[in-house]
């Protein structure tokens, strides 16, 4: 059996009185698209986050590529430079162009050259098509644009894999699209990538697995066909059903 | 025309002299201020629970005390006799607290300037959102990295109005060394009005004089906040209104 790109178990996490994750586990193969769907405040951010750390369980474990995050004196810079990140509000460095936001991990984390350095990042914004807007700063793009420097930005440092928060929730309807597209680029190429998200036509099309978050615990796993045509709790039923009504019927995708 | 060149000659290598006293001292305490308040000010953000009480306790001292007790303090205080004394029986130099005036100004005054620079080099750290910090460590920055290369340039160009305000406030405190001893503008301005008793010609000039100051410095610091603004910014402030 080959070695999952992540590995999550038994994981929990509580802030104060609340319990954010009860136990969860789970892992994702090489290549793998696995959807996270949930509703809000089930623990699906504080998940993300743990496999990088940005959040430290308070039991578990956590590997990437068989090394353990969860492990003590570990250097979580460097693990963190292997696990890309795309956050809701893109978080995009103000002060910097497009092209020096992509630059940014290359040049600081991996001590790249310079000149290098840019080639790569021209490289990563061709690839989510925006080579065009390397020197316009944050402010001067749209929502849609933001997102997609912010994923040429994660994608610089070479990642294994590709965490997405929710990468389309502030983005205007219309701009939806440019970024799924982008993503489903990414799937094509075979990125692993675990992804938190509302787009369910997106998780159709591209997932190999959707997982169902609920209260700090998985209710239900397995593929697309499954969990959208034939689930088997009530809940994973039930908050399909919202879902869809909500964000409409996998049209957005 | 001719009694306003001979004023001119007799007031002016004082007040030059003075000037010039002045400029150092507000140049001095501004970059005193600035090496004090900035680290300061991370360390109240980002500092361990014992270095943050530390750094409080040093801002609230000097923002919450009147600026010539501090002077007075370093000046008178630290000179005191028994204070002198309990220095030498510990094998320090007496002198290390009988400051020269010009050193307790400098002193004095660039304690003061760092507490209030530490607090609006703290405003403009905060400002910068949470979600600037988080990204660069998700790339792998150190907590150092990302706060030289992201929160500070952003937060170093968000404390230019304050910090301009606060050079223009520090020049015109300067004023107060003149009570030392300190032979600045005013402490000139003093001396010739006590000879020749011209303080109706000699006051207005001489707040003229810092009224210049003022205005230049916040010329100067408009001209490095529009060089230093970042594109795409100042446009949705604008559409705002
Ligand atoms: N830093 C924090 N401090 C305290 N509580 C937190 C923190 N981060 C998250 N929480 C709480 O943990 C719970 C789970 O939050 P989380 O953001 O992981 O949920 P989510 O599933 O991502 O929700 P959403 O769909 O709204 O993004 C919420 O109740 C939230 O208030
Ligand atoms: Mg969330």
């Amino acid at each position: 059996m080959t070695q999952p790109i992540v590995r999550i178990e038994e994981l929990h996490k509580r802030y104060g009185d609340n319990e954010v994750l009860k136990g969860v586990s789970l892992e994702v193969q090489k290549g793998e698209v696995v959807v996270i769907i949930g509703p809000s405040g089930t623990g699906k951010s504080t998940l993300l986050r743990c496999v990088n750390l940005l959040s430290r369980p308070d039991s578990g474990h956590v590997w990437v590529e068989g090394e353990e995050v969860t492990a003590p004196h570990v250097d979580i810079n460097r693990i963190r430079a292997k696990v890309g990140m795309v956050f809701q509000d893109f978080n995009l460095f103000a002060h910097l162009t497009a092209l020096k936001n992509v630059m940014a991990g290359p040049v600081w984390v991996k001590k790249m050259p310079k000149e290098e350095a840019r080639e790569l990042a021209m490289e990563e914004l061709r690839r989510v098509g925006l080579a065009d807007k390397a020197d316009a700063y944050p402010g001067q793009l749209s929502g849609g644009q933001k997102q997609r420097v912010a994923i040429a930005r994660a994608l610089a440092m070479n990642p294994k894999v590709m965490l997405f928060d929710e990468p389309t929730s502030a983005l205007d309807p219309e701009l939806i699209g440019e970024v799924l597209a982008v993503m489903k680029d990414l799937a094509r190429e075979h990125m692993t990538m675990l992804v938190v998200t509302h787009e369910m036509g997106f998780a159709k099309e591209v997932s190999n697995r959707i997982i169902f978050m609920e209260k700090g615990v998985i209710v239900e796993e397995g593929p697309p066909e499954q969990l959208f045509y034939n689930p088997q709790h009530r809940r994973t039923r039930q908050f399909l059903g919202k879902i869809t009504e909500l964000y409409g019927n996998a049209e957005t995708g | 025309m001719s009694w306003l060149i001979d004023f001119w000659h007799m007031i002016w290598p004082h007040l030059g002299r003075g000037l010039l006293v002045t400029l150092k001292l507000s140049g001095g305490a501004l970059l005193i201020g600035f090496l004090l308040g900035l680290p300061t000010a991370l360390i109240r953000v980002y500092g361990s629970p014992w270095a943050k009480r530390l750094a409080t306790l040093y801002v609230d001292v000097f923002r919450g005390t009147p600026l010539l007790v501090q002077l007075f303090f370093i000046y008178y205080g630290l000179a005191d006799p028994h204070l002198t004394t309990l220095a030498e029986s510990i094998g320090l130099p007496p002198s290390l607290l009988v400051l020269p005036p010009m050193t307790a100004a400098y002193a004095a005054l660039g304690l003061n300037s760092g507490a209030y620079q530490a607090e609006y080099f703290r405003g403009a750290i905060q400002a910068v959102s949470g979600g600037q910090m988080m990204a660069a460590r998700a790339l792998g920055m150190s907590r150092w990295q990302a706060i030289r290369h992201i929160v500070l340039p952003q937060a170093l160009r968000i404390a230019i109005p304050p910090w301009s305000n606060e050079a223009a406030y520090l020049v015109k405190y300067t004023s107060v060394v003149y009570i030392i001893a300190v032979p600045d503008l005013f402490g000139e301005a003093r001396r010739i009005m006590s000879v020749h008793y011209n303080q109706m010609i000699m006051l207005p000039f001489v707040g003229f004089i810092y009224l210049l100051m003022v205005l230049f410095i916040t010329w100067v610091m408009g001209k490095v906040e529009a060089a230093l603004r970042i594109p795409g910014l100042e446009m949705e402030e604008q559409e705002r209104f």
